[in-house]
C-alpha cells in the first residue's frame, strides 16, 4: 500500500495555503475532519475570508468597468473642448426633465437595491423578492424613458451615421444661434458620444436587469436568505456602479452646457 | 490570554472581517441626500455662473459617487484591502486622465 502525503494528515484541517492537502485530501474526508457552513468552499478557511475574496474580485472587475467608461469620458471631455459650440446646442437638444426623471428613477432603484441586500442579510425571503422586483420595474422605467429619449433623435434625424441631418443646426427655428456648417457638422461627434456613452450605460442596465430575473427565481427559492448571499452583494455592487456612471453622465451630457 | 497586537489584528483582518449590516434609516438618509443633490445640481444649471457651471456639476456629483460608494456600496463598512482597492482604481484612473489631458494641453505649446 503507497503511503501519500494525505494519509499522514488525514484528519488536519484544510490550510489555504497548503497545496498539497488541498491538491490531494478527498472532499468527504476534509468534511468529515469539520464542520462548516455548506456554502463555505474548501479553498477559503473562513466564511468571512470567502466572503472579502469574493467582494475583492467583484472590486477588480468593477476597476476595469471605471477604466472602460473613463476612456468614453476622456473622449467626451477632449471632443467638448475641441468643438466646443457643436456640444453646447448639441445638450441644448436634451430634455432636462426626461433627464432629471431618470435619475430619479435610477437613485430609487439603488435604493430598492440596497434594501435587498439588506432583506437578505436579515435572511427575509419575500422581502428580497420585493426589493429585487421593485429594481426591476424601475430600471424598466428607466429604460422605457431612455428609449423615448432616443426615439425623439431619430424623428428629428439626431442619429449619426443612420439618419442625421444639420438643418437644425445651421438654419436653427428656436433661439439657437445658428452654427457654420463645418462646426454643426461637429455636432455629430457629440451625439456619437452621446448615443456611445448612454447606450453602454443602457446595456449594462439591460444585463443587469437580466440578471435580476434570474436572481428573483432564485431568490424566490430561498437561495440567498439561508447565510450565502455573496451573489446578492456583489449584484448589488454591479447595480450601484451603473448608478454611479448615470450620476456623472447626466450632468455631463444634459445640465452642464446650460447656458452658453 | 492578552490583547491582540494591532499587529495581528491586520494578519487577521482577511480572513476574520466582520461583516457589518447597514441599517435601513441608513439606507433612508443617503436616499433622501442624493435626491436633494440631484434638486441642487438641475438647480445650479438653471444659474448663471459662468466657468462655475461645470465645477459645481462636477463637484455635485463627485459628492454623489462617493456617498454612493461608501454607504450603498459598504466600501465605509469594509477591509482595508477592499477600501486600498477602490482608491488605487481611481487613483489610476485620475492618473491616466491628467497624462491624457496634460498631452493635449501641451501638444501645441505656444502656437496659440
Amino acid at each position: 500500500m503507497t503511503t501519500s502525503g494525505w494519509h499522514t494528515r488525514r484528519n488536519t484541517r484544510c490550510r489555504p495555503l497548503d497545496s498539497h492537502a488541498i491538491a490531494t485530501q478527498p472532499v468527504h474526508d476534509a468534511h468529515e475532519a469539520h464542520a462548516h457552513a455548506p456554502h463555505l468552499r474548501h479553498h477559503f478557511e473562513t466564511v468571512e475570508q470567502q466572503r472579502e475574496a469574493s467582494s475583492f474580485g467583484m472590486w477588480l472587475f468593477l476597476l476595469t468597468e471605471i477604466m472602460f467608461f473613463g476612456g468614453l469620458f476622456t473622449a467626451y471631455l477632449i471632443y467638448r473642448n475641441w468643438y466646443y459650440p457643436a456640444f453646447v446646442v448639441g445638450s441644448h437638444q436634451l430634455s432636462i426633465v426626461l433627464g432629471t426623471i431618470n435619475t430619479a428613477v435610477l437613485i430609487c432603484s439603488s435604493f430598492t437595491m440596497a434594501m435587498g441586500v439588506y432583506s437578505a442579510e436579515m435572511k427575509r425571503r419575500t422581502a428580497l423578492v420585493g426589493w429585487l422586483l421593485a429594481t426591476i420595474v424601475l430600471g424598466g422605467i428607466f429604460l422605457g424613458i431612455k428609449a423615448d429619449e432616443y426615439h425623439e433623435k431619430w424623428e428629428k434625424h439626431h442619429v449619426p451615421g443612420l439618419n442625421f441631418s444639420v438643418q437644425d443646426f445651421t438654419h436653427p427655428t428656436d433661439a439657437e444661434p445658428a452654427l457654420p456648417l463645418d462646426m454643426a457638422q461637429k455636432t455629430q461627434v457629440y451625439f456619437s458620444l452621446y448615443f456611445a456613452m448612454t447606450g453602454m450605460h443602457a446595456l449594462h442596465m439591460v444585463i443587469g436587469i437580466s440578471i435580476l430575473l434570474v436572481l428573483v427565481v432564485k431568490a424566490w427559492g430561498g437561495a440567498y436568505t439561508t447565510g450565502h448571499m455573496t451573489t446578492i452583494e456583489n449584484f448589488g455592487l454591479y447595480w450601484h456602479f451603473v448608478d454611479i456612471v448615470w450620476i456623472f453622465l447626466f450632468p455631463l451630457l444634459y445640465l452642464i452646457s446650460r447656458h452658453q | 490570554m492578552s490583547e491582540p497586537t494591532r499587529r495581528e489584528q491586520l494578519d487577521q483582518e482577511p480572513t476574520h472581517h466582520e461583516e457589518h449590516i447597514v441599517s435601513p434609516k441608513v439606507y433612508g438618509l443617503i436616499f433622501g441626500a442624493l435626491m436633494v443633490f440631484t434638486a441642487l445640481t438641475v438647480g445650479a444649471s438653471y444659474l448663471e455662473l459662468g466657468i462655475f457651471n461645470p465645477i459645481v456639476a462636477i463637484a455635485i456629483a463627485v459628492t454623489k459617487a462617493v456617498l454612493v460608494i461608501l454607504f450603498f456600496m459598504h466600501i465605509k463598512y469594509s477591509s482595508r484591502l477592499t477600501k486600498l482597492t477602490v482608491a488605487a482604481g481611481f487613483f489610476t484612473f485620475l492618473v491616466l486622465i491628467t497624462m491624457t489631458m496634460t498631452d493635449y494641453i501641451s501638444r501645441a505649446w505656444g502656437l496659440w
